[in-house]
């Protein structure tokens, strides 16, 4: 994934800064709580809600399924109204493809729709290295393009910025990038918006190349389509000459009337609206009409190795809503920057230790990056089972096992840092497979009581820094039920 | 009616007295209780940590522990007071049967779980489902707000049923808790390897809870209470946490703290 995220520290260390931010804490729980119960009323004036989840589970996971015949397909049916695919195993394949594209035409600036597959890949980063220079517009990517920032959510990228830290980038940043912010902005809403289309606006006129992403491609028809609020999205797949878009390989779906499912999913999950305002489909080119010169990249960059994973693989059924990153605790504390790719949250957590494998310290740390409270997988209109794969995904990092990488089955070896945790996990299920040891550690507890330290060394430090340990009592509840008889006895 | 009681080994160790408020509730309304003494822990903290292996010997240790009881008429159910240890037997158990078939290791894991899992009840559950009963004759005079563990509201599917049984009991005022459905941030291992964001959870947990003036937090789970009420006493907030058997449990003649 993208370069900015290389060398991350596990999610722990990255975590135990946002917590202390309170600047941050504060605006992400506002952010995240104002969506969530949107979400809520929105999803809850559908009756057939349930129907919605199950069909998009069922159409993803079909798909999936059978993932080369849709391929191919896609293919055909691009071809076919006039575009060109092109194939790419990973980022470095795809940021080539897209670079020599560009280079074809002879330009050096492209506008941008929203993207997370060019964020994944490192797109922008790879076009500046190669002189080209991208322009974010849709209006949260701009504040952290402007900003030298990295998102922090799928959908709302800005989500732990504030009114007043975004007038203070515009301030500084738009001049060095095109028509400057106004005299006097100020940070009301409106004024930021209106600054931002301004500045965005001759960008959009003068660019001749378009790079997106897409929500979804049909494979009978070659259509693909993008779902936006802010129309920046359509005017740069409309404006510009030649339109290129990078899409991963799980993003098809068979037929034009499965949309009918996930453009009700969709908006509702992610914006908590019942129709998003703008949705734009594009199949191949038309003679004097939107660009000229359509090209498809389609990009695997770990996913049919995800895809060979048979817990796993439910992730790639992800359609990009979020609504897993708006209603989790953990998210909401940590930020998105501690996940340590451009996938946060639970999603994130399941989704990165996939497509990246388990090898560094980050991608080992995030399937723990979760108290497996389930409220992901009860939002998730996918129906992916977010804690199933967390809990699937640590087995991997503690015990190894088989996976695939790059097309190989592997065996992998457990991750560094768990024997300690390994052998007490052993030791302990010994003495919970012979009761009698159980009963005896009970009884020597009891015994030392008095001795017991209120804080915790070694690992348990962390735990008694914030939290009082229980006392432990006299007598288990095993010794008491024996010596009571079950309490009929009169002793207490 | 005679049911197994599932302590956990959690209760076992360090809370005995919700084991004795169970024992107390459930033989007033005429459930007969027994303890099969070979009980020990229900491997969730193994599974959860990625040592499903190390869970396996465990959930085959319950099954060995509860079945013959079960089978020969011993017992009609076996009832926890834990959401959490319930959802790893009725949810998780199957699902590791599952995973050693398909790893090739035979059906034996599975076909030993098959009797245990479907009669394996939290004790909320059990009494409303099974007992079909919400007033359970429990005076508790004190202002009480519920917190509902995660898996118990969201993998066993509990519902309103604890606040059903709050309602029915004479003197408690029940008071709602803001973000009540939020975790409360222990999950297990996290509230270790991820102390910060663990500890941060748990103290909005108790902000939310103390902002109720409420004398008393209740949940169905003493895990999440072992947490919620380390941080309650380390923040020193005027509340404190019970469970909810010890609430239930409680009489006029034998009223429980």
């Amino acid at each position: 994934m993208s370069g900015t995220f290389v060398g991350m520290p596990a999610f722990p260390k990255a975590a135990h800064e946002a917590v202390r931010d309170t600047t941050l804490r504060a605006n992400l729980k506002h952010a995240t709580h104002t969506i969530r119960d949107k979400r809520a009323r929105a999803v809850a004036e559908l009756d057939d809600w349930a129907q919605l989840r199950e069909a998009g589970k069922q159409i993803k996971d079909h798909t999936l399924r059978h993932l080369e015949h849709y391929l191919v397909q896609l293919e055909e049916s691009v071809t076919a109204a006039g575009g060109v695919v092109h194939w790419a195993r990973d980022a470095a394949e795809a940021n080539r493809i897209v670079t020599e594209l560009v280079r074809e035409t002879g330009e050096s600036e492209v506008v941008k729709v929203k993207s997370m597959a060019t964020q994944e890949i490192g797109l922008n980063e790879h076009l500046e290295a190669e002189d080209i220079r991208a322009y974010e517009t849709d209006l949260a990517e701009l504040i952290v393009q402007l900003g030298k920032d990295r998102p922090s959510h799928i959908l709302v990228p800005a989500i732990h910025r504030n009114r007043g830290e975004i007038r203070d980038i515009f301030r500084r940043e738009m001049g060095s990038w095109g028509r400057p912010a106004p005299e006097g902005l100020t940070e009301s809403p409106a004024e930021l918006a209106e600054a931002a289309r301004l500045h965005l606006r001759e960008k959009f006129l003068r660019a001749k190349v378009g790079i997106s992403g897409a929500n979804f491609m049909v494979a009978e028809n070659g259509t693909l389509v993008v779902v936006e609020s802010e129309g920046n999205g359509r005017m740069c797949l409309t404006l510009p000459e030649t339109l290129i878009s990078v899409v991963g390989i799980e993003k098809i779906v068979p037929t034009w009337q499965d949309l009918e499912v996930f453009l009700q999913t969709l908006p509702r999950s992610s914006t908590a609206e019942r129709m998003n305002p703008y949705t734009s489909t594009w199949t191949g080119t038309t003679d004097a009409d939107g660009p000229q010169a359509f090209h498809l990249v389609l990009i695997d960059n770990g996913r049919t190795d995800a895809l060979a994973d048979e817990v796993g693989r439910q992730a790639l059924r992800c359609i990009r809503c979020s609504a897993c990153l708006n209603v989790c605790p953990v998210y909401e504390r940590a930020g998105g920057h501690a996940y340590g790719s451009v996938y946060p949250g639970p999603i994130g957590a399941i989704l990165s230790p996939q497509l990246r494998g388990t090898a560094s310290e980050i991608d080992a740390s995030l399937p723990y990056a979760s108290s497996l409270c389930g409220a992901c997988y009860e939002v998730c209109p996918v129906a992916i089972d977010i804690p199933e794969v967390l809990v699937h995904l640590r087995e991997r990092v503690v015990e190894g096992g088989e996976a695939t990488q790059r097309g190989t089955r592997v065996t992998l070896q457990p991750a560094k840092g768990h024997a300690v945790e390994r052998a007490a996990m052993r030791a302990a299920r010994w003495a919970f497979t012979h009761p009698a040891a159980l009963g005896a550690g009970q009884r020597l507890a009891a015994r030392t009581r008095r001795l017991h330290p209120r804080s915790l060394p070694g690992p348990g430090r962390a735990w008694s820094a914030t939290r009082d340990l229980p006392r432990f009592p006299a007598e288990s509840f095993r010794d008491w039920w024996q010596r009571t008889n079950g309490g009929k006895d009169t002793a207490k | 009616m005679r049911v197994a009681l599932f302590l956990t080994c959690v209760n076992d160790t360090l809370y005995p007295d919700t084991g004795r408020a169970v024992v107390k509730l459930l033989t007033r309304l005429g459930v007969e209780v027994d303890f099969p003494a070979a009980q020990t822990c229900c491997g969730q903290a193994h599974y959860n940590t990625g040592y499903r292996r190390e869970a396996e010997p465990l959930a085959t240790h319950y099954a060995e522990t509860f079945g013959p009881g079960l089978a020969a008429g011993a017992y009609d159910a076996i009832v926890t007071p834990s959401g959490s240890c319930a959802a790893m037997v009725r949810e998780l158990y199957p699902r590791m049967g599952e995973r050693a078939r398909a790893e090739g290791r035979g059906t034996a894991l599975a076909a030993a779980l098959a009797p245990v899992v479907p009669r394996t009840y939290e004790l909320t559950e059990f009494l409303v489902d099974v007992l079909k009963v919400t007033d359970v004759g429990a005076y508790y005079p004190h202002t009480v707000t519920y917190h509902p563990t995660c898996h118990g509201l969201r993998s066993l599917g509990l519902g309103d049923r604890p606040a059903r049984l709050l309602a029915q009991v004479r003197g408690l005022e029940l008071v709602e808790l803001p973000g009540a459905e939020e975790c409360c941030g222990f999950g297990g291992t996290f509230a270790v390897k991820n102390a910060d964001v663990s500890s941060a959870m748990g103290a909005d947990k108790v902000r939310n809870a103390a902002s109720t003036g409420a004398e008393v937090l209740c949940a169905a789970d003493n895990s999440c209470l072992m947490h919620i009420g380390g941080t309650m006493s380390r923040l020193k907030v005027g509340i404190r946490p019970v469970h909810i058997a010890e609430i239930l449990a409680s009489t006029e003649q034998e009223p429980q703290a």
